[in-house]
């Protein structure tokens, strides 16, 4: 069987800086896989060039047996790929429900669209009870909620997400590590990102420690949790 | 001054045109923060794309019939026009520092204004603009001159047309999504470059409705009309807050009274007597937008929701 992601030797550079020097790593459908590293690690230039917001310098991305090299970004989405960006990207002049509803942008299905925004509610009930609300008067947390309920209101077959927990409070870093757990528990496929690795390879099935644009160490995520150089380097043990 | 209500509608008037052409200045601002310069002359080949449908049409058509024609016409033009000007001049610009967008908006403008003097035929001087039958209409003790009467149909007609859809429909979502975070947008599968084509073919089309307005409203038009209306546009967009499409409204009306306030009673001021005839509305005009640039950088529409989290 072959995974639901597959990236071989994907190279990712601005200018004449390479940011991602030739990585590989596979995600098959169900799991969630971790990519952990310091800052300029290049996780987010990957996710982002999975999304077809940047272009590769070389290497393949094949998500669902096709190559995802020559697809524009906007088109990446109805395949089944949904990112919520770093950083989180809200639009915030929007209604928290409107926010939903461009996550749904190219369904055309609106009795499933509603019932997904309902999902949405009752993942995250303090949007239900905010929907009116302009988005860009939400707390960090709550926009964090919004994005990933965003992301998911189109379906995805894989969801990427990039450090959902930046900036929160330790309670809401909680409860959103804790919703990525139920939604791994209904057997949905994530692509994370996250400084908080503890958090993170608890969670994984996989996972990769990226450094200076490589991948350095790879295992599951129980292994790398009791990995000695990981336990040093990203979880603050000496 | 009892006069008073007959000078606001005048305002309200003339502010409506100036405000249907501020929307293409908006519109296109708030999306890839481009000052469209050459959005002046856009509407002023819309003027000429509409006196091409009546002067094609046979002589005696009624202006009923010939007007919905020439509005066609007028839009087709600068729509075809405002869409060819983003494609060839503007896109492969984007990434290019802002000045030179902006540089290449001023020359298309002038590239325009001399296309239109050398080739339209006798448009080396004004070129007559028909006109709608029927005397000025009296309402009260307000007269609304024929002209006029387009304007008072159209400007409210197309605002309704622009916010349902820009709030209402698919694309009008995509729309303000690229407005506040083009990245994002793509990432939800809108396509931001059509998004782009877009926003300059809408604001085309309404500153062609502007266009015939005009050209009902002056009786005339030339291949200059552009450059002063265009900035007064410009200033009411700027005026209601650059990117917001309903402060371009706002702004416009509220420069079209002002200037006409202005030019009607400055003159009764002691000492000011000098500064009240119509050659001064500009400098009225353009006073006001100093003030608002001073005092109100914004606009007075000027978004406060915090931008980012």
């Amino acid at each position: 069987m072959t995974a639901l992601l597959e990236v071989e030797d994907l190279r990712v550079a601005y200018g004449k800086i390479e940011a991602v020097k030739g990585i590989s790593f596979k995600v098959e459908a169900g799991q969630v896989v971790t990519l952990i590293g310091t800052n300029g690690a290049g996780k987010t230039t990957t996710l982002r060039t999975l999304s077809g917001l940047l272009k590769p310098v070389g290497g393949q991305i094949r998500f669902n047996g096709k190559s995802l090299k020559k697809i524009p970004p906007h088109q990446v989405v109805s395949l089944g790929l949904a990112h919520s960006p770093e950083g989180r990207h809200i639009f915030p002049r929007m209604s928290i429900e409107d926010n939903l509803r461009l996550g749904a942008f190219l369904r055309n299905d609106k009795p499933g669209i509603e019932k997904d925004i309902q999902r949405a509610y009752d993942l995250f009930p303090i949007l239900g009870e905010r929907r009116k609300q302009a988005a860009g008067t939400l707390s960090g947390g709550e926009q964090q909620m919004l994005a990933m309920g965003r992301a998911l209101m189109s379906q995805p077959k894989l969801l990427m997400l990039d450090e959902p927990s930046m900036g929160l409070s330790p309670i809401m870093m909680q409860k959103i590590m804790a919703t990525i757990a139920e939604l791994k528990s209904t057997g949905m496929t994530i692509l994370l990102i996250e400084q908080n690795a503890q958090a993170a390879l608890s969670l994984a099935d996989q996972g990769h420690v990226m450094e200076v644009g490589n991948i350095v160490l790879s295992g599951t995520g129980q292994d790398l949790l009791h990995d000695e150089s990981v336990r040093k380097a990203y979880l603050g043990e000496d | 001054m009892n006069e008073l209500p007959q000078q606001l509608v005048n305002g309200l008037l003339l502010g409506s045109m100036y405000g249907l052409v501020a929307i293409g200045y908006t519109m296109v601002y708030g999306i890839v923060q481009l000052i469209n310069f050459a959005h002046g002359e856009i509407f002023m080949t819309g003027a000429f794309g509409a006196l091409t449908v009546w002067l094609w049409l046979p002589g005696g058509t009624s202006m009923w019939l010939a007007l919905p024609l020439m509005i066609v016409g007028a839009i087709i033009v600068a729509v075809a026009i405002a869409v060819g000007a983003e494609r060839f001049a503007y896109r492969p610009l984007r990434t290019a520092p802002r000045l030179a967008p902006l540089i290449t908006a001023i020359g298309l403008s002038l590239a325009l204004q001399q296309a239109v003097w050398a080739w339209y035929p006798e448009a080396k001087s004004a070129r007559t603009f028909p006109q709608i039958p029927g005397g000025p209409f009296e309402i009260g003790n307000v007269t609304i001159q024929t002209g006029d009467i387009f304007l008072v149909l159209a400007a409210p007609i197309s605002m309704a047309i622009l916010a349902y859809f820009v709030m209402k429909t698919r694309t009008g979502r995509g729309m303000q999504a690229t407005a506040q975070d083009p990245d994002t947008a793509k990432l939800m599968g809108v396509n931001t470059d059509r998004i782009i084509v877009i926003a300059f073919a809408l604001g085309a089309a309404f500153a062609a409705v502007g266009a015939v307005a005009y050209g009902l409203k002056y009786g005339e038009i030339n291949f200059r009309m552009g450059f002063i209306l265009g900035l007064k546009a410009f200033t009411a967009a700027v005026l209601g807050g650059i990117g917001n499409i309903y402060g371009a409204m706002i702004g416009g009306v509220v420069l079209g009274v002002a200037e006409t306030l202005a030019t009607a009673y400055i003159a009764d001021i002691p000492g000011m007597d000098k500064f009240g005839s119509q050659s001064w509305a500009d400098v009225w005009a353009f006073v006001l937008l100093i003030l608002v640039l001073l005092f109100r950088p914004q606009g007075l529409l000027g978004e406060r929701v915090a931008d980012r989290a």
